[in-house]
């Protein structure tokens, strides 16, 4: 049934090959994508082909926190009932809903759009570094920035480093803490993360 | 060498790239397979019994299991860590540049027992030691001694004249340093003073005490910085990516606060 994408007509082909390149879709999920269009309704198709050209054309990064948004400020930088003393500073847009799924944080973000990584030649100069700094001139708005960073070895110099611009504009510097996550197993943890779960220990 | 289904081997992992949703391909640096690439399953998972074990610049102890392109991570145990290295920014940034150039440097699974023990010898230094810069051009110095590339410090190396304790040239062209009188000739050639002289072959002959011990002026070690860089540059043809962070951590030093 299904034909190898050479023989396919050239439409068909060109599709095959635009869904190969999506990321964790092999050839064989391309194929089998393309001629589920092929047999899908035209109004479905049309809504999915402009779904992706909205996504494309009206996705704007908001001006303040550098999430990716349809509207400029985004709806967190909008929202009167956000604590405007904090902000938050993450990887990804990504992390933002992660985030805020725990519904217990209130306060802002910032999204850096990646991470520091020596290695790759990606330092501060490629990240929203600027934008934040910008945000924290206005003295006494923002109390306290929360480094959200992930603990890897990149995330931790992302947050060593950010420390080092924003401690001398005067606001506290926290970072998320480390330790076990809920339903480890102690016997697997490695050394620095017990160290930390075991200094991070809390009166229960 | 014929490789077993699974086989057991301890290394320091020198980076990581994203796989898919939750992996990572590590780039391990073992003792007697060289470098090698292998997939560490589910590490970016919070629950991962893996992920604090593969982080780069951890020295580790693998089970790995034969893939089909690339091998696996069955099982993994942090043999050491080096907190500080996490821990403080100019330690940080210094590690991630000598594990470059060791990832840009040795080929794919090749024995290279020598290498391994002078990058492990390094992580603990930049781990423990005051002079973080003298550490990183012993290093740089020592691998490519390692490698073949070490620069020929006794005599010319165009007319093979003994040098004289005088200003002589550096070049990396030549590989080495030249006499006054060749270095006149040398267009590339940069002159290199009596200190960076001494200092140069102390990397190369005497041990790591004896080069720390040494008082240098700054002006001295940003010298001696300056003739390494270049030289590697030129052995590699490749720009050496990490060494722009080390800029950027120069500009802000002294605005340091520990999280």
């Amino acid at each position: 049934m299904t034909q190898m994408a050479p023989s396919a007509a050239l439409p068909v082909s060109r599709l095959i090959e635009a869904f190969n390149k999506l990321p964790g879709i092999g050839p064989k999920s391309a194929q089998r994508l393309t001629y589920y269009l092929l047999r899908a309704p035209h109004e479905e198709v049309q809504a999915l082909a402009q779904a992706i050209l909205e996504m494309k054309e009206k996705i704007v990064l908001c001006s303040i926190c550098q999430n990716i948004t349809d509207s400029d400020p985004c709806g967190i930088c909008q929202d009167g009932q956000r604590d405007r003393s904090k902000i938050c500073v993450v990887e990804e847009p990504l992390d933002i809903l992660a985030l805020e799924r725990t519904g217990s944080y209130k306060g802002l973000y910032h999204v850096l759009h990646g991470v520091i990584s020596p290695m790759d030649g990606i330092g501060p100069d490629e990240l929203k570094v600027r934008e934040l700094l910008a945000r924290l001139k206005s003295p006494g708005e923002v109390q306290e920035v929360i480094m959200a960073t992930n603990p890897n070895l990149e995330g931790e110099a992302t947050a060593m480093y950010l420390t080092r611009l924003i401690a001398p504009l005067g606001a506290r510097v926290t970072r998320l803490a480390r330790g076990l996550p809920v339903g480890a197993d102690l016997e697997y943890a490695d050394d620095v993360t017990l160290t930390r779960a075991l200094e991070g220990r809390q009166e229960v | 060498m014929t490789i077993p289904k699974v086989y057991k081997t301890s290394g320091i992992v020198l980076r990581q790239r994203r796989l898919g949703e939750a992996d990572k391909i590590l780039t391990i640096f073992t003792p007697n397979l060289g470098k090698l690439d292998a997939v560490a399953k589910g590490v970016r998972r919070p629950r991962s019994k893996l992920a604090g074990h593969v982080e780069p610049l951890t020295y580790t102890s693998f089970m790995l299991a034969r893939g089909r392109e690339l091998d696996i991570v069955t099982q993994a145990q942090t043999i050491e860590v080096f907190p500080t290295l996490r821990e403080e920014l100019e330690r940080t940034g210094r590690a991630l540049y000598a594990a470059e150039l060791v990832d840009r440097f040795t080929p794919e699974r090749q024995e290279s027992v020598q290498v391994f023990r002078l990058f492990l010898e390094t992580l603990r230094r930049l781990a423990t030691e005051e002079r973080l810069d003298i550490t990183l051009r012993f290093f740089e110095m020592r691998l490519l001694g390692h490698l073949g590339y070490q620069p020929q410090t006794e005599e010319c190396v165009v007319c093979g004249a003994t040098l004289e304790p005088v200003t002589n040239g550096w070049s990396a062209e030549s590989g080495g340093v030249l006499c006054p009188a060749c270095a006149r000739n040398a267009p590339m050639s940069r002159p290199l003073s009596v200190n960076a002289l001494k200092m140069m072959r102390l990397f190369q002959k005497g041990d790591f005490a004896a080069a720390t011990r040494v008082r240098t002026e700054p002006s001295l070690e940003a010298d001696l910085e300056r003739h390494l860089r270049e030289y590697i540059l030129y052995v590699l043809e490749r720009d050496i990516r990490s060494t722009r962070f080390l800029e950027t951590l120069r500009q802000t030093a002294g605005r340091s606060t520990p999280v």
